[in-house]
């Protein structure tokens, strides 16, 4: 009995854990997950933005071109829409010539933006599409050119409907940059996974080190979301009570 | 000499004499998607019909359940699953971590489109079923549910389309889907990515794109048909914009 007790005393500290996190949250891996943190981050933010750019362009030229350009928006939005975005995060980072494009987290990034950007073109043009006809004709009939109705009177009512959905998409976006770790990309579940191998040299990996990483892990991009969600719903009800 | 461009024509070749190896991930994809699909609308189901409970316990059940899995990326609950689990003595297959973790994340969306519908429907339907003897379960049963399908169809629809695709994080945990055999097979063999990812794209783009086009003709048909109007319509797909 005594024995058992003593075994148990001096069993490897690792056992406990608080000791799980003392090896994992050291100083060197906190550092690390951070800088994955904020890697997520801007990646996020960069690829929203430039999509939110690329995405209105294919809004307005499947919604006011009807002729090849508008064709061709169609097709790119319905291709992107139907096939899984780790297939052009793939195909981005191996077929995008390396003279291109240098960095694999551009490339990555890339892909992601291609993506992204055509599920905005659709909330951009769902957007357009509610606003009136009328507003157009009158815009134009006052001696507006296309360009100036567009942006003058279209694009900022469109963009007051959709900030919330766009919000949404940075949720989305930040979900979907943990797809980049397939590809090596070093955002924050790759650095996270990373800490894992690392550890394996110096501690034995116990099932608390795992569990404490993925809990981790999984309340950090909790935590993010769900403020932003909370944000998003705010947003909308305020947004539904001016119209 | 062979030619070096990705996309030479004995790239195609080559794949197409491995063409039983696609042919059989295509099936382990379709076989998660249908697997993942059920579990993902029973419980889509189960917690939108908690979430409009009376009792509040239930409510705050269903609104966990929803906020973790729409919060936390789908490639973290997969590699929870694939790493995390063997450690607590759970070996789940990856065909069964496919058809858990992508029903589990997408039954969360699911829960909150029925909710939205049930939510769509006049209060006064259930006071007048209420005045006329139905119980709640009737009521539910008789009235409320056969109208509340008729308009979650098509962003089911539109769900069932994210969820086929998000199949795909199956290749991130070697789980011999379609887009792990594509990647696999260009890795190790010729590094003929192009052809792999345009086969294997075209192979979701047949499933996924007339599913979403006839979510989009039905959707169109109930809206003139005034079964619901546009603006029901669009809140009630707007829940599922995180996905």
């Amino acid at each position: 009995m005594r024995m058992i007790e003593l075994a148990a005393l001096t069993a490897p500290a690792s056992e406990s854990v608080g000791q799980a996190l003392r090896d994992v949250f050291t100083a060197g891996n906190t550092k690390f997950f951070l800088t994955g943190i904020l890697t997520t981050l801007e990646l996020s933010i960069v690829v929203v933005l430039i999509s939110i750019l690329f995405g209105t362009i294919l809004a307005v030229t499947r919604n006011y071109e009807k002729k090849i350009f508008g064709k061709v928006a169609s097709v790119y939005v319905e291709i992107f829409r139907n096939t899984p975005l780790l297939l052009w995060i793939v195909g981005s980072v191996f077929l995008i010539p390396r003279n291109l494009i240098g960095s694999p987290m551009v490339r990555g990034g890339f892909g992601l933006m291609l993506y992204t950007s055509s599920v905005i073109s659709e909330i951009v043009r769902g957007g357009m599409n509610s606003i009136h006809n009328g507003q157009f004709e009158a815009a134009r009939s006052q001696g507006f050119t296309f360009v100036q109705t567009l942006l003058y009177i279209v694009l900022p009512q469109t963009f007051e409907r959709i900030i919330p959905s766009l919000m949404s998409q940075i949720v989305t976006t930040i979900k979907d940059t943990s797809f980049l770790a397939q590809v090596g990309i070093a955002e924050f579940f790759w650095k996270a996974r990373n800490v894992m191998t690392g550890m394996s040299k110096n501690v034995i990996i116990t099932s608390k080190h795992v569990f404490v990483i993925y809990i981790f892990v999984a309340l950090v991009y909790f935590v993010i979301n769900f403020s932003l969600s909370c944000v998003v719903r705010m947003m909308r009800r305020r947004v539904s009570v001016r119209q | 000499m062979k030619s070096m461009s990705p996309i030479a024509w004995w790239r195609f070749e080559l794949l197409f004499s491995d063409w039983r190896l696609f042919g059989k991930a295509f099936l382990v994809t379709l076989a998660v998607s249908g697997l993942s699909l059920a579990l993902a609308l029973i419980l889509g189901m189960i917690f939108g019909l908690l979430s409009r409970s009376k009792y509040r316990v239930f409510r705050i059940i269903a609104r966990v359940y929803v906020e973790l899995f729409q919060n936390i990326p789908l490639v973290i609950i997969a590699f929870f699953m694939f790493n995390a689990l063997p450690y607590a003595n759970i070996m789940l297959s990856t065909m069964t971590i496919g058809a858990l973790g992508i029903g589990l994340y997408h039954g969360a969306y699911i829960s909150e489109v029925v909710r939205a519908g049930i939510e769509s429907i006049p209060q006064g339907q259930f006071e007048a079923a209420n005045s006329q003897g139905f119980s709640y379960f009737s009521t539910m049963i008789h009235i409320i549910l056969p109208q509340t399908i008729t308009i979650i169809l098509p962003p089911l629809t539109n769900q069932a389309v994210n969820l086929i695709k998000n199949t795909s994080v199956l290749a991130m945990i070697s789980g011999g889907d379609l887009m792990y055999r594509a990647n696999s097979w260009a890795a190790s063999g010729s590094s003929s990515y192009a052809p792999a990812l345009i086969v294997t794209g075209a192979l979701y783009f047949i499933v996924c794109y007339p599913l979403a086009t006839a979510a989009r003709a039905y959707e169109k048909h109930i809206i003139n048909a005034g079964l619901v109007t546009a603006a029901t319509e669009d809140a009630i797909v707007a829940v599922t914009d995180s996905e």
